[in-house]
């Protein structure tokens, strides 16, 4: 007996909307080729997703075992304000000890350290200090921002460098460099986690954390692995978005963001519960929120409604994960 | 077991020494800290967080947590000026008006999450989006308020020795903060919060109302994010969709810090006053200090939130490890 | 008893759950002043006809009288004011509120200003004394022992004004001693007149206390009998459905261990506060069985051996070195542990059968060399027919098998790693007695192949009909040690109950 993958609302939904667009947008499934470059809206979408797709990657882990990671909106803003720092130098900054010169390699490499060392604050607190994971995520959430401004000193850190923008804005084979990366980063953890026993052991402790730890799962050093990822995942979404504006903002870098991937991955199948994960269903979950946000945008509505219509999907998709509410469904449809 | 240092009152107890230690070293450091009016202004400065942290006790003493606070209110704020401004809506009326818009979102959100036990966090997250989106819908531009009543009502303070007041919003805190302790300690309604917060399921079989207190502790919250949201515009005169940024986290420091265990049922109203003030210490010491930059704030709260955080755990741990060392029977 | 209306006179209930007929058309009566024992073994429908009758479900049929007069309880609430108080298995109260809180908890007293502490006080005082616990009303639940939360409990249902209190296996957490005081409770509220429904699973207790006894199987009301007119032996072969010779068992086999050296030795092992002065050696092919009361260390004992609780006296000699075990260390040196709350240790809801079975060998062979989905096929088959284990499809859901079948799948998810030693806690716990002796069989058919066990129970049959060597526990000590040619229930009974 084999049930449908957890995933399959997502894509009837992202189905459903591009099918929508398909008629009531001209010229959205339209691609033009400009400098051995792809344009359209369909590829704009794949490459607006690219933070939030990479976020929810790791928070589907996290999420998996029962936690969350609010922090990760902080941390791109972390990464970023180290990345633009490092690439600015403005005076005074406490960065200037650092000299990675014009090497984008070192500079991204810096923002992905950032983001692991986040990862591992985080994972420590929830695996060794046992906090909750909203609690313990929170924190970093809260002072995440203070530390972003002290590394940017308050301000707004701009910086010209064609190199390290070609993150977000050049373009691999035609298709734009952020969805390379989200490619890339999705194949790494998929093969991590499906290749090894590591999925079945985040699933195992997300379904019974006791269980978990009386079967022999070293559940410290899994929790220690997929905050890591989430951390590394958000850095590299950091730099992606200061590549993007060419800056760090401290303040709203990432903004929201987390909320966008939590949604992405429950809009994916993947119980906020713990336990079943899948990171296909998240890369669908993110895809189906971008293309419902740049549907609203393409058709003229005014953008704060896309807040709107996000609350309405997250209550959708809670009523159609819970139980409770699919169980009242069912007599009434019997009586009609 | 001594009572006077369990579970529920050692936080709370550390909190207290942690704000008077830092209101006093603050005060050797500056000039002019240690003064009365420097401490009522606590209170009028922060009545807003205040009023919004008492709400969400309730709510994370049932063992759940409302994210919408800080949206619901800049909601409430950019409601209230407009209402007033463009609608020519009395501010009593008003008021009412926004407190009751409070009261149907809690609603809405406690209905949700008692009848189809859906997650809180969830719900009250679709909460922030959708108030946020609400607030931006009805002007994305600061709305200035001239009203003569509202101007009196944000004038209005009772003049206290050495120069120092109370304004308005701090009485409306302190009224907040009196209701809330009397519905928690008071009213069996409080009493089901704690068990509800304390084991579900046995509050569900020993007869409580679950559903009926659980859409209470969100109708609170709603009602009291919507209530700061009114006296966030009294401070400011002026209503603002993005006011309130980021409050839901401030907030759930202040009532952690407090002494209110983020697992439920343990922790008081009193206990997330005293939250705020140590939140208003930071950010007045930092003001006072003046070569500190404003970010300090917010990593000093955490850092704060991270204290506080650990000793929860270790008074955890050492209840449990007495529990375990504790003879068993009653023999 | 009165040959008139009777207390509580339940007609022809039936219920019916997707794919289950869970009660069909049960008739049950409860006089006054009568203990009446609910038996049957698991599915058979007890915890459903209370569920009835506390209005947690709604009957599909039949009628509910009290003293004669029709009720239909929609909640718990509704049924307690019908008279009707229960106490649960799993002591229901809020750990956070004191004592006095959580009796007088949803129906205060009130003055003009709200809850009047100083009636909630004396109403708990007066509720307290009804079952004769002294405790300080001011201590919150969660500090008090067990058994002073199930009086609690049993104080708050008396409460109210209540006629039957239905006990649903209390004393399943509670020593001798306690037990005695809650029977002592129990039989002064029968001659108040209050109607006593009494479910357990110790058959002791059965005919201790109750006057009557009502069995249900599969569904179906087997029949009522007296007490004290019904032999043992014919009530548990009304309870299992088998005739009665058929559990009687042979003659006890002796185990011949062949001058093997211990693999394992502990020398006064243990950790303050949990369990001490454990000496014991087991070699291979070897049972050890631990025997004691409820709270004397049994559980304990396993976890420190399998490195769960860490030792913190005495020595734990592992191949002839000392050991400083964790779950996974115990693991890959060969020695299980099959916990003893398999639904809050043991299983993984959610995850299939096959994952829930094979989990540890993934542990063993460690993260990065997965077993493919096709050798998990193939391992969880080989245990699933080994096993006995229904239904034999292992991609479902783990949560969708039964109790004892659960059991199995732990059982299989220990014997695919081949442990040398398994600790078995509690593994017969609310299963079936088939399903029990087959898991006693297993036992000592792996013992044959070399294999050895440590195995708690707190049916002393089982565990003298396993065990090479039984360990008794009192008092978290290990006190002595009783062979399997002396081993026998006045024996092993008498070494628990000695007092020194």
């Amino acid at each position: 007996m084999k049930s449908m993958p957890s995933w399959i609302y997502a894509l009837g939904a992202l189905i459903f909307v591009l099918l929508f667009n398909a008629f009531a947008t001209p010229g959205f499934f339209e691609i033009n080729v400009l400098d051995g470059r792809l344009f359209g809206s369909v590829i704009d979408i794949l490459n607006r997703v690219a933070p939030v797709a990479l976020l929810s990657l790791g928070m589907t882990l996290v999420i998996a075992t029962r936690g969350v990671d609010l922090s990760v909106g902080a941390v791109m803003a972390m990464s970023g304000a180290v990345a633009a720092s490092l690439i600015a130098r403005p005076e005074g900054n406490i960065l200037l000890g650092l000299n990675f010169g014009d090497s984008v390699f070192l500079i991204v490499l810096a923002g992905l350290v950032t983001g692991l060392l986040c990862g591992l604050f985080n994972g420590l607190l929830v695996s060794r200090a046992r906090i909750q994971p909203i609690v313990a995520t929170l924190l970093l959430m809260v002072a995440g921002r203070g530390v972003a401004q002290l590394i940017s000193d308050g301000q707004i850190i701009t910086f010209s460098a064609p190199a390290f923008a070609s993150i977000a804005r050049g373009a691999t084979l035609g298709m734009p460099n952020p969805f390379w990366i989200v490619v890339l980063f999705a194949a790494v953890i998929l093969v991590l986690t499906r290749w090894t026993a590591l999925g079945l052991f985040i699933e195992s402790l997300g379904s019974n954390p006791i269980a978990a730890r009386n079967v022999g799962i070293n559940t410290g050093a899994l929790l220690l692995f997929v905050y890591s990822v989430t951390g590394v995942c958000a850095g590299m979404a950091g730099m992606i978005a200061a590549a993007d504006i060419q800056g760090a903002d401290a303040n709203n870098a990432g903004l929201y963001l987390e909320l966008d991937a939590i949604l992405a991955v429950s809009v994916g199948g993947t119980l906020l519960s713990g336990g079943r994960f899948s990171l296909v269903g998240t890369l669908i979950g993110a895809i189906l929120m971008q293309t419902l946000t740049t549907t609203i945008l393409t058709r003229g509505v005014a953008p704060e409604l896309t807040l709107v219509v996000k609350a309405l999907v997250v209550l959708a998709v809670c009523l159609l994960q819970s139980p409770t509410f699919l169980h009242m469904l069912r007599p009434k449809k019997v009586a009609a | 077991m001594n009572r006077f240092l369990s579970q529920e009152r050692l936080p709370v107890l550390i909190t207290s020494v942690v704000a008077i230690a830092m209101f006093l070293i603050a005060g050797f450091k500056y000039d002019n800290f240690l003064t009365l009016r420097v401490f009522f202004n606590l209170f009028s400065d922060n009545a807003f967080l205040g009023i919004v942290a008492v709400g969400l006790t309730f709510v994370i003493l049932t063992g759940g947590i409302d994210l919408s606070v800080g949206s619901m209110v800049g909601c409430s704020s950019i409601m209230l000026a407009t209402l007033i401004r463009d609608s020519q809506v009395a501010p009593p009326l008003a008021v009412g008006i926004v407190l009751a818009f409070g009261c149907l979102i809690g609603l809405t959100q406690g209905f949700l999450i008692a009848r189809f036990e859906l997650q809180p966090f969830l719900v009250t997250l679709a909460g922030l989006f959708l108030c946020r989106g609400i607030a931006l819908r009805i002007s994305q531009q600061s709305v200035q308020i001239d009203h003569p009543l509202f101007d009196q009502w944000a004038s209005f303070s009772i003049a206290l020795p050495q120069k120092s007041s109370l304004s308005f919003a701090a009485l409306l805190l302190f009224l907040v903060v009196g209701i809330g302790w009397y519905l928690s300690r008071l009213r069996p309604f409080g009493r089901a919060i704690y068990a509800i917060g304390g084991n579900r399921q046995s509050a569900e079989l020993m007869g409580v109302p679950v559903r009926k207190t659980l859409i209470g502790a969100y109708v609170i919250s709603g009602i009291c994010a919507a209530l700061g949201g009114v006296v966030f515009t009294l401070y400011t005169q002026s209503g603002n969709a993005v006011s309130g940024t980021g409050l839901e986290l401030d907030a759930i420091a202040a009532v952690v810090i407090g002494g209110t265990l983020l697992r439920g049922g343990y922790g008081s109203v009193p206990g997330s006053l005293l939250g705020v003030c140590v939140l208003g210490i930071v950010q007045t010491a930092i003001t006072f200090d003046g070569t500190l930059s404003s970010w300090w704030t917010k990593i000093v709260i955490g850092v704060l939130l991270l204290g506080f955080l650990l000793l929860q755990r270790w008074i955890e741990s050492a209840a449990l490890s007495r529990r375990a060392l504790a003879p068993s029977g009653t023999n | 008893m009165s040959e008139s209306t009777p207390l509580l006179h339940l007609q022809g209930i039936d219920k019916r759950f997707p794919g289950v007929h869970a009660l069909k058309g049960i008739d049950f009566e409860l006089e006054t002043e009568e203990i009446h024992a609910l038996l049957g073994e698991n599915g058979a429908g007890k915890s459903t006809l209370i569920k009835v009758l506390t209005g947690v479900h709604a009957a599909d049929g039949g009628s509910i009288c009290i003293e004669g007069r029709q009720i239909a309880p929609r909640n718990p609430n509704e049924a307690v004011t019908f008279g009707i108080s229960t106490v649960y298995q799993e002591v229901n109260l809020a750990p956070n509120l004191s004592v006095a809180e959580n009796i007088c908890l949803g129906r205060e007293p009130r003055n003009v200003f709200g809850i009047d502490w100083r009636a909630v006080g004396e109403r708990t005082k007066s509720a307290l004394n009804r079952v004769g616990l002294r405790v300080d009303p001011q201590r919150l639940v969660g500090d008090i022992s067990i058994a002073e939360q199930q009086l609690v409990a049993i104080a708050r249902a008396l409460d109210v004004e209540a006629k039957v209190l239905i006990l649903d296996e209390p004393t399943s957490s509670l020593d001798q001693d306690e037990v005695a005081q809650l029977f002592a409770t129990l039989r002064r509220l029968r001659e108040e007149g209050m109607g006593i429904i009494f479910v357990t699973h110790f058959l002791d207790q059965v005919y201790e206390i109750s006057d009557r006894i009502t069995v249900l199987r599969n569904g179906e009301r087997i029949g009522t009998f007296q007490t004290d007119e019904l032999p043992r032996i014919e009530l548990v072969s009304h309870m299992i459905g088998r005739s009665a010779e058929s559990l009687e068992h042979g003659a006890m086999a002796s185990h011949e261990v062949s001058g093997h050296e211990p693999f394992l030795t502990v020398t006064n092992f243990g950790k303050r506060g949990s369990v001490q002065d454990l000496n014991f050696e087991i070699r291979s092919g070897e049972v050890i069985g631990l025997a004691g009361l409820l709270g004397s260390g049994r559980t304990e004992t396993a976890r420190l051996l399998f490195g769960i609780d860490h030792g913190t006296e005495g020595g734990y000699q592992l191949d002839n070195r000392s050991a400083h075990l964790t779950p996974r260390s115990a693991i890959s040196r060969g020695v299980g542990l099959n916990v003893e709350d398999r639904k809050a240790e043991g299983i993984f809801p959610g995850l299939s059968i096959r994952e829930n079975m094979v989990v540890v060998a993934q542990v063993k062979r460690r993260w990065w060399q997965r077993i493919s989905t096709a050798e998990q096929k193939q391992v969880a088959d080989e245990y699933v027919s080994a096993l006995q284990l229904q239904p034999p499809n292992t991609d479902r859901n783990i949560e969708n098998l039964s109790g004892g079948n659960q059991q199995k799948a732990l059982l299989g998810r220990w014997l695919a790693v081949e442990p040398r030693l398994l600790l078995l806690d509690e593994p017969t716990r609310g299963i079936d007695i088939g399903a029990k002796f087959e898991i006693m069989a297993l036992v000592e058919r792996l013992r044959l192949e070399g294999k050895s066990f440590v195995f708690i129970s707190s049916e002393l049959s089982e565990v003298i009909r396993v065990s090479s060597r039984i360990v008794v526990l009192r008092d978290r000590r290990a006190v002595t040690t009783i062979s399997r040619a002396e081993a026998n229930e006045e024996a092993v009974v008498a070494a628990i109950a000695k007092h020194e």
